[in-house]
């Protein structure tokens, strides 16, 4: 018996609908993302990250809709990351269906939410997203972006997962911002220095553009691989990147 | 019960993500409540306990809705229960977080205690040991189901004497650890993983669950 390597799929998500590059052929509605999450768990998904890219907090109610209608539909964990500032922000987003929260800038800037809101609903709700950057200001070589990468928090990165880890995240969501979007494979580095770092999962994202790419995050110590857009333009299936993993001896549901 | 579909009660005592296993378990079969009330849990064909976060915030929330008396009741009246997640755990005796121990229900003899595992919490999908007589897993055995949990029953203590059933323990492992993954007991069934996010492989435990009723 061993825990399977899990795939998870990413979807942007701006006022109810799925932003960012997606291109699906069989899809009657590409921007739906209820009918994108069911796709994905028919494709064999081990779950599902929505990032709620929501700017205005008037929309923000669309996206709990969306998270309830997919909870409803759709029975994997459902992540659900963006905008989420405080313990109160966590427990509308579980109440509306989502099994895990993710947080990032709010935590960056308050660290005590983290102990907040593991007090309050259980460690295992809350996944510290982290977006990174190479750096050779920090101890450790990467630092902590905010403002999609655009601006350095001024602090290291593995640092921050070390203290995070301490604090009562759940998981972390480990996001190369130098990567992010390039399709040259994960920062195997990064990966490896998380992982040395922490004792709860830790998700890679940024930079998936092939099949090998999954298995080489898996090696450097992912227990979970996240990619975005490979899966919405087709590039890759969730299949073709399990059978790799598969082929490459790593566990897979 | 009009529908001529059995009634279920998932007991709400202000735990977690309930939406999907309300859904989960519609789909099984069964006209699914959501409430915390005391009568309506006591006189429903089945009652699903869920439960996630920490044991004794999970204990104390049951208390408020006089959770371990309705349990108890229902089993002493051979009334089906299912607890799931840290819904299962709190039917034993006792668990241990940070060194606090709290009193669980006490259904099943045993501790819940803190996994073993370089990395903690066990998350994500794993394989278990089913009995083959298992009503839960039939047709299931094999497949994967999700766990989320940093806690878990190491030891199975109770022997039940015949003409009684005797109860079913399914196992799982991770990392060397190995841990109780279900029992099923008479009308009490638990589930340390989370059918109702388990995919296609939960949806048919909870239908033989609910079928069972």
């Amino acid at each position: 018996m061993s825990l399977a390597v899990r795939v998870i799929p990413c979807l942007d998500v701006d006022a109810g609908r799925v932003v960012k590059g997606v291109n699906f052929v069989d899809l009657r509605d590409a921007g739906d993302p209820v009918e994108m999450a069911r796709v994905y768990d028919a494709e064999g998904a081990d779950e599902l990250t929505f990032l709620d890219i929501t700017a205005s907090s008037d929309e923000r109610s669309t996206t709990y809709d969306v998270v309830g209608t997919t909870a409803e539909q759709v029975f994997i964990p459902l992540t659900v990351g963006g905008g989420v500032r405080s313990a109160d922000d966590v427990d509308r987003l579980l109440r509306a269906g989502a099994d895990k929260v993710g947080v990032n800038t709010a935590a960056l800037a308050r660290p005590e939410l983290i102990a907040e809101i593991a007090h309050r609903f259980g460690n295992q709700v809350l996944v510290l997203s982290v977006d990174a950057r190479r750096s050779s200001d920090q101890p450790s070589g990467f630092e902590v972006t905010t403002h999609g990468g655009r601006r350095s928090a001024g602090q290291d990165a593995i640092a921050w997962v070390r203290v995070a880890t301490d604090l009562g995240i759940g998981e972390v969501l480990l996001n190369s911002m130098d990567a992010d979007g390039t399709r040259d494979g994960f920062d195997l580095e990064m990966i490896a220095a998380a992982r040395q770092a922490t004792h709860v999962p830790l998700i890679a994202s940024g930079g998936a553009g092939t099949t090998e790419h999954f298995c080489d995050a898996a090696d450097a110590g992912a227990d979970a691989l996240l990619a975005a857009s490979v899966f919405h333009f087709g590039v890759l299936t969730i299949g073709d990147v399990k059978d790799a993993l598969r082929t490459s001896g790593h566990t897979v549901r | 019960m009009s529908s001529g579909k059995p009634g279920v009660v998932i007991l709400d005592y202000g735990s977690g993500n309930l939406r999907s296993a309300v859904r989960a378990v519609e789909r099984a079969g069964a006209e699914v409540t959501l409430t915390g009330d005391f009568d309506a849990a006591l006189d429903t064909d089945g009652l699903v306990v869920p439960g996630v976060g920490a044991f004794a915030a999970c204990m104390a929330g049951l208390r408020s809705v006089r959770g371990e008396q309705v349990i108890g009741r229902r089993l002493a009246g051979g009334r089906p229960v299912l607890g799931i997640c840290v819904g299962m755990q709190i039917l034993f005796e006792t668990g241990i977080e940070h060194g606090v121990t709290t009193e669980g229900c006490g259904e099943w003899p045993g501790t819940v205690e803190r996994l073993e595992a370089p990395i903690v919490p066990h998350m994500g999908w794993n394989t278990v040991a089913a009995p083959e007589k298992s009503t839960l897993f039939e047709g299931v055995g094999d497949e994967r189901f999700y766990f989320v949990h940093s806690y878990g029953v190491r030891r199975w203590d109770l022997d039940v004497q015949p003409p009684l059933p005797s109860p079913m323990v399914t196992w799982t492992e991770y990392e060397g650890d190995r841990f109780v993954a279900a029992a099923e007991n008479g009308p009490l069934s638990a589930t340390q993983f989370h059918p109702e996010k388990s995919g296609d492989a939960g949806a048919a435990l909870l239908r033989n669950w609910v079928r069972s009723l």
